[in-house]
């Protein structure tokens, strides 16, 4: 049964062993508005729920056969498209829209995806954000992390124009053009918090800046990041006399997330990337064909430079300890990442906190859990690595992925769906005989196989979808397999996450009429 | 890198010239020809020491294209016995499609010109090689049309009708006698085929050098790489042509440029519209056959799977006509870029599957090479011949269709005849440029339109077809308030016509979807219409026909007038004259209706195809004349027609309730007999009369009536239709119109003499009317044009145009019928001819019984008798 090689191509995939801190999500959907956890819930999970066995079940017992419909409509739940607007039937933003989609693997889906226009700046960004342990840090990043961004970005002027118009009481003028799908939401409870925390970001940037000054993209992003980290680790310190909040803000900071963002001005492309989300560039060559340019490193085991990092931040006793078996501590996959601050404050202020904090907190095992050697915190950071690119006229479009994405497919392969999807059939590489020895029956049935994909592409209208489409249910040719597609999408949500990770994708087209053409803007 | 040279024989010596042009150094240094028909000489080191020899300063005829078509319009024109020709080509000779196309000289032609002409190209081809010595690869391979279905096979059979007439030899052949003439074919889905034992396949370029070689021994000077920039043009005649290496003035300048044809014809002073569009066309080359396949295979159409198959150096050649075509964008390319076309496999893969099909055994044969091969399109799937509506001395040959080289030949020599005698030896309407107009020379509506005519090339065609692209380039003002009745529509030179009116409640997608031989669905909708024009009243929008005005301050206009027409157009103010014009054959160039509005102002209708025609026609034959106007009002007018006996009821109720000139102040209302005696028929001109038209005539039970019904109506009345029955080699003397003839008047018109001369000798050829019999509408195949007509067995003529008649519940065929010649010399028609024989008519190669009559039936004449007082109150008949 050549599926079940499919199927247990996978590996357990949690991204920190353990899971999750705040198991009780797993039955309550993640909005924290609807969240009142009953104590029956709060069983730890660690270490039983190990997913060692899970997987050596047959899939037979759980699989259902989905009708083409089904799939569509499962893969399509959360598509989403943005084209920007033209003006006077001419679009002059580098950009020409958007298509983003996500798959969950995990229920609910710890993946958060975020897109928006700078208002006050220019610019467009758009973020994929990975969480593990929970969705809560994602979920944060996925309302703040911009807005950050968007300020350290401003001229002194206009943030100081921002903090006279709080303190006169007027009216904010937006800063954000948000581009969400309906699923993606909003923490409503927080805003205040999270808006004191900006305000108090800007006042600081206002007091270190001088007339006339604005940081460039680079440091804007970079001190965006960290702000947004330490904000996070703080409120989670100082707590809030709104016992849910108080809890929330401990989950956000409990729990972790990666994230990828990525801002286009004109013809700059900054990528600023914590964790092991990618960024990769569709280059169109000359001959019609893609490749794919990779703008970000992956934080974790595999990249060198980041494990001789952080072996170099610590003593030299802790060289064995610090990375095991590829993770950080023996327990982490991304090496870096916003939140988790099991990994980054000192073993008292932990403790501290989790005594101090609401009763929920008190009868999870998991908090109580000190991850092993830990000598020398912090361990993790959410620094970004940022890359800057400048667009040129081959540059097509900009694939932000999670690491579920990338685990299936190769980005290679990944660039070349997406280049062929988006330039449609005509523009498949072309095939050429040229010397070779190819009898009619043999390009009849290679032609054969290419309508077949062709007419699979026809299926979608987001191009993230068919690249999903691909991710779960290429077969061992490359081709997408219904079979394949039904089995992996009919798993049970226990099931799921042994096969695949939750799946976030962002794929950004450039306009090819103004990339290229224009001076810097910056 | 600028070379060229001359191919002449006023530089070379006759005796040099074989050798010469085999290896003259016109291939440029270190590029070796890509063209898939290697020849040796074109391997030859040739010594690349030729100087560009000087343009002669002029010339009668400049000829721009080298490839098949202009070198073969200049071979005939040589023989023709003209002088000082000159070929221009912007590359090399037979470097542009001529280079890449497939080879297949075939007579299965839709339309019986270009049968007549691919045939003479392949007699022509034949003997070529034994006129110049030059080889042209010429194998009478004979080739097969496949039929996969039984409406495939009876278009096969009608076309094996037609070449009967024309003595092209043809068998319809079963499946089995198939696999017999080809080792390949799979005749497992097959009904039937036809075997063209005549057609033959050639090596293009080398029929290309040699009909430029034979060109060139007649004293036509060729000039390669020479581009011809624009035709420089004076007071509407050609004067010069200017090239990149100088002007040549000339008389006579004929495009050829192929795909450049559009382009050029746009580069000239007074732009000329020839309208037409390239395609990528695909065929595969295989490496031979493990045994290999003889080349003596006869050429496979598979027309169901839209593909053709040849032998080709013990392979196959196999392409095709797919559905999805790919035009090509030409604006601006020079020659250079054809030659980076690409393959295309993808497209190709229809075709690659519908070839494994028809050939299994093909499947393990090596692929040698895709080619990728410009073809050029016209908007109906004809060639565009002829001279140009508005240039004297600019003549086009172009828009091949993908069968220029088995048209190359017949074409040429029309062409040829055209500029030297003024006319072809053949009936061309159906080529003529001059049946397009502006507006279907826009680049939109070709690029839309040459989608749909190269998928055709290989459709069943079924009778009345229409184009689905490029439709509504003009419309009536009526248009939305008929289509909102439910008009079904058909176009004709661009304009929209109703076709017929769907009833309410009708399924309207079952109607439009159904094609077939046999009996229409829309038999019973035409049926209550024709019912309604007899019984009661119908209004037709007949806005599309063309309208001119002639005025003058003196009486210019009724002497042109009176010079063109036939008949005589000195009759008193408001009456109407049906006349025809004729050339000097007396042949009808044009078949219309004229008012005398004012004393010295005429109004001309004519048929709708001819806006361009009759125009150049008016034109070439205006004197020079300030105080003479010709204006085209066609746009101006919306014409109704209303027929029927309640017909005059209508109008006068409307004339009595609100016609007044304030009312409608443009109204110009006729009362008028257009095609047939009995029924009374209004043109009434006025914009937006319609609505008083239909709400006046709802009481005598008015209804739309559309084109079919107006058919059916006039073919039962025996009535001829230029462009269909007329030709400009149809005299009105055989088709029994010598009552429109002015012969008692010694008023000299254009064609009297030859009239005269014909009237003294008698017909040789005579229209009449078949009205079939044993002939079952439900069950048998329809009647349609073009099928043979037999006397006592013996082949006599054909058809021209049918219809049912609902009167006389019976087929009526129209067609010309000539008696065997006896000496060699025409025999006149005699009323026995016509009256004592025994007619059949051959519909697919089944023959029904016919009764043959001279004059339409009388019983259709019952109403004329009650309608007798007001038809003498019009002087309708001429003399």
């Amino acid at each position: 049964m050549p599926v079940t090689s499919q199927l247990f191509r996978g590996f357990p995939r949690a991204k920190l062993w353990g899971s999750s801190l705040f198991p009780c999500q797993r039955q309550l959907p993640c909005c924290p508005t609807s969240h009142r956890p009953t104590s029956s819930q709060l069983h730890p999970i660690w270490p039983t729920a190990m997913p060692v066995r899970g997987y050596r079940r047959s899939p037979d017992l759980h699989s259902y056969n989905l009708t083409p419909p089904q799939v569509n409509s499962i893969l399509k739940a959360n598509e989403y498209s943005f084209k920007v607007p033209e003006f006077d039937g001419k679009n002059v933003s580098s950009v020409m829209g958007f298509d983003s989609n996500q798959l969950p693997a995990n229920a609910p889906i710890e993946d958060r995806r975020s897109a928006a226009t700078c208002l006050q700046t220019r610019g467009m960004l758009l973020g994929v954000f990975d969480g593990h342990a929970g969705c809560a840090c994602a979920q944060a990043l996925s309302e703040r992390l911009f807005y950050y961004v968007a300020m350290s970005l401003m001229p002194h002027e206009t943030l100081c124009e921002l903090e006279a118009a709080v303190e006169a009481g007027r009216p904010l003028s937006p800063i954000l053009q948000w581009h969400k799908h309906p699923n993606d939401y909003f923490t409503r409870e927080a805003q205040t918090m999270y808006f004191n925390s900006l305000r108090t970001y800007w006042q600081e940037l206002i007091d270190l800046s001088s007339p006339g000054e604005s940081l460039g993209p680079r440091e804007a992003l970079l001190s965006a990041f960290k702000r947004l980290d330490s904000d996070l680790s703080l409120e989670a310190q100082v707590g809030d006399a709104n016992s849910f909040l108080h809890y929330w803000v401990l989950r956000v900071a409990f729990s972790g997330a990666t994230a990828c963002v990525a801002h286009i001005d004109g013809s700059d492309l900054y990528v600023a990337n914590t964790g092991d989300g990618r960024a990769v560039l569709g280059v169109q060559e000359e001959d019609g064909s893609f490749s794919a340019h990779t703008l970000s490193n992956d934080h974790n085991a595999q990249n060198e430079n980041e494990v001789a990092r952080i072996q170099g931040e610590h003593p030299p006793s802790e060289k064995k300890t610090v990375v095991r078996q590829d993770r950080l501590l023996g327990l982490l996959m991304p090496f870096r990442a916003f939140g988790d601050v099991k990994f980054k404050w000192s073993i008292d202020l932990q403790r501290g906190v989790l005594e101090s904090g609401p009763d929920q907190l008190h009868d999870n095992e998991h908090t109580k859990f000190i991850p092993p050697n830990y000598h020398t915190p912090p361990y993790l950071t959410a620094e970004p690595e940022i890359t800057h690119h400048r667009l040129r006229p081959q540059d097509r479009f900009l694939v932000l992925g999670t690491d579920g994405l990338w685990e299936t497919l190769h980005r290679q392969e990944v660039v070349r769906i997406v280049g062929e999807y988006l330039t449609g059939v005509h523009q498949r590489q072309p095939l050429t005989v040229g010397g070779y020895h190819v009898t009619l029956g043999q390009m009849q049935g290679l032609l054969a196989e290419r309508k077949a994909r062709a007419s699979l592409a026809f299926q979608d209208q987001n191009a993230a979808t068919h690249l999903i489409r691909h991710a779960v249910g290429n077969n061992e040719f490359g081709a997408v397999d219904h079979e394949t597609l039904s089995k992996m999408l009919s798993l049970p949500e226990e099931l799921a996450r042994m096969y695949r990770d939750d799946i976030t994708i962002i794929i950004t087209q450039f306009n090819p009429h103004v990339v290229g053409h224009q001076g810097t803007w910056t | 890198m600028h070379c060229s040279c001359v191919w002449s024989s006023r530089a070379l010596s006759p005796a040099l010239l074989p050798r010469l042009l085999s290896h003259a150094g016109c291939w440029a240094p270190g590029t070796r020809p890509r063209g898939i028909w290697s020849s040796p000489r074109r391997l030859a080191s040739a010594v690349e020491t030729t100087q560009p020899i000087p343009l002669p300063s002029q010339a009668r005829v400049v000829i721009c294209g080298g490839g098949i078509v202009g070198t073969s319009v200049a071979y005939h024109l040589a023989k023709l016995g003209w002088t000082e020709i000159v070929l221009l080509e912007q590359g090399r000779l037979g470097a542009g499609t001529t280079r890449l196309c497939a080879g297949i000289v075939s007579v299965a032609k839709p339309i019986s010109i270009e049968c007549k002409m691919a045939d003479y190209s392949n007699s022509l081809y034949e003997h070529l090689e034994e006129e110049t010595g030059v080889k042209t690869g010429y194998v009478k391979t004979g080739s097969l049309c496949l039929a996969q279905n039984q409406d495939r096979f009876l278009s096969l059979k009608r076309l094996a009708s037609r070449l009967n007439v024309m003595g092209i030899p043809c068998n319809v052949i079963k499946p089995k006698e198939v696999s017999k003439l080809h080792p390949l074919v799979n005749i497992h889905d097959l009904v039937g085929a036809l075997h063209l034992p005549g057609d033959a396949v050639v090596s293009p370029p080398d029929v290309n050098h040699a009909l430029a070689t034979a060109a060139a021994g007649h004293g036509v000077q060729i000039h390669e790489r020479t581009t011809v920039n624009h035709v420089m043009m004076e007071k509407g005649h050609v004067t010069a042509v200017e090239t990149d290496r100088g002007a040549i003035e000339c008389e006579y300048f004929v495009n050829c440029a192929g795909q450049w044809a559009y382009e050029l014809g746009q580069a000239s002073e007074t732009k000329v519209s020839v309208p037409l569009h390239g395609c990528e066309h695909f065929y595969l080359l295989s490496k031979p056959l493990p045994e290999p396949l003889q080349p003596s295979t006869p050429v496979v159409m598979d027309m169901d799977g839209r593909i053709y198959v040849r032998a080709w150096q013990g392979g196959v050649l196999s392409g095709g006509f797919e559905k999805n075509p790919k035009p090509i964008f030409t604006e601006g390319r020079n020659q250079l870029e054809i030659q980076t076309m690409q393959e295309d496999w993808d497209h190709f893969e229809p075709m690659l599957s519908a070839l494994l099909r028809r050939m299994p055994e093909l499947e393990v044969c090596e692929i040698q090479q895709l080619v990728n091969c410009p073809e050029s399109f016209t908007p109906d799937m004809r060639c565009l011949m002829g001279e140009t509506p508005g240039v004297h001395g600019y003549f086009v040959l172009a828009g091949m269709n993908a069968s220029g080289l088995a048209f190359a030949g017949g074409a040429g020599k029309y062409l040829a005849e055209w500029m030297t005698y003024g006319y072809p030896t053949a009936n061309v309407w159906p080529l003529d440029i001059k049946r397009f107009g502006n507006l279907q020379s826009s680049r939109t509506f070709l690029r839309h339109r040459v989608m749909e005519v190269m998928p055709l090339l290989y459709n069943l065609k079924v009778p009345r077809w229409d184009f689905q692209t490029g439709r509504q380039l003009r419309t009536s003002p009526l248009y939305d308030r008929l289509d909102t009745q439910g008009a079904r529509w058909m176009e004709k030179h661009g304009f929209e016509r109703a076709k017929y009116f769907i009833p309410a409640g009708k399924d309207l997608l079952s109607l439009d979807a159904s094609k077939t031989f046999y009996k229409p669905d829309w038999f019973d909708i035409v049926g209550a219409e024709v019912k309604c024009c007899k019984e009661a009243v119908c209004v037709i929008d007949m806005s599309s026909f063309t309208k001119f005005e002639l005025t003058s301050t003196d009486d210019q206009a009724l002497a042109l007038l009176q010079h063109l027409c036939a008949n005589d157009l000195d009759v008193p103010v408001g009456h109407i004259v049906h006349t025809g014009m004729l050339n000097e054959r007396g042949g009808y160039e044009n078949d219309c209706s004229v008012v005398r509005v004012k004393k010295n102002s005429f109004f001309i209708i004519s048929p709708t195809d001819q806006q361009v025609h009759c125009w150049s026609w008016l034109k070439k034959h205006m004197p020079d004349d300030p105080q003479l106007h010709l204006e085209d009002v066609s746009w101006k007018y919306t014409a109704l027609n209303l027929i029927g006996p309640r017909a005059m009821d209508v109008l006068g109720e409307l004339s009595y309730v609100s016609m007044t000139p304030e009312h409608f102040p443009s109204l110009f209302c006729k009362v008028r007999n257009l095609f047939s005696p009995g029924h009374v028929m209004f043109i009434v001109y006025a914009l937006h009369v319609y609505n008083e038209v239909m709400s006046v005539g709802q009481k005598y039970g008015i209804r739309n009536a559309g084109y079919y019904a107006l058919r059916s109506l006039r073919i039962e009345k025996f009535f001829a239709f230029w462009g269909q029955d007329l030709d400009p080699f149809t005299t009105p003397l055989e088709c029994g119109r010598e009552f429109r003839v002015k012969f008692d008047t010694d008023i000299d018109f254009l064609g009297r003499a030859s009239l005269l001369h014909q009237r003294q000798e008698g017909v040789s050829r005579r229209f009449i009317m078949l009205v079939l019999e044993d002939h079952d509408t439900e069950l048998d195949l329809w009647p349609w044009w073009g099928e043979p007509i037999y006397r006592n067995g013996e082949l006599c003529g054909t058809t021209t145009s049918s219809a049912y008649s609902y009167t006389l519940e019976r087929h009526v065929c129209l067609g010309f019928v000539s008696p065997p010649s006896l000496d060699g010399s025409p025999a006149a028609v005699t009323p026995d001819f016509i009256n004592r024989g025994d007619y059949e008519v051959d519909i697919a190669g089944q023959r029904y019984p016919a009764k043959a009559k001279l004059y339409p039936f009388s019983s259709l004449f019952a109403q004329q008798r009650r309608r007798k007082d007001e038809m003498e109150l019009s002087n309708f008949q001429g003399k």
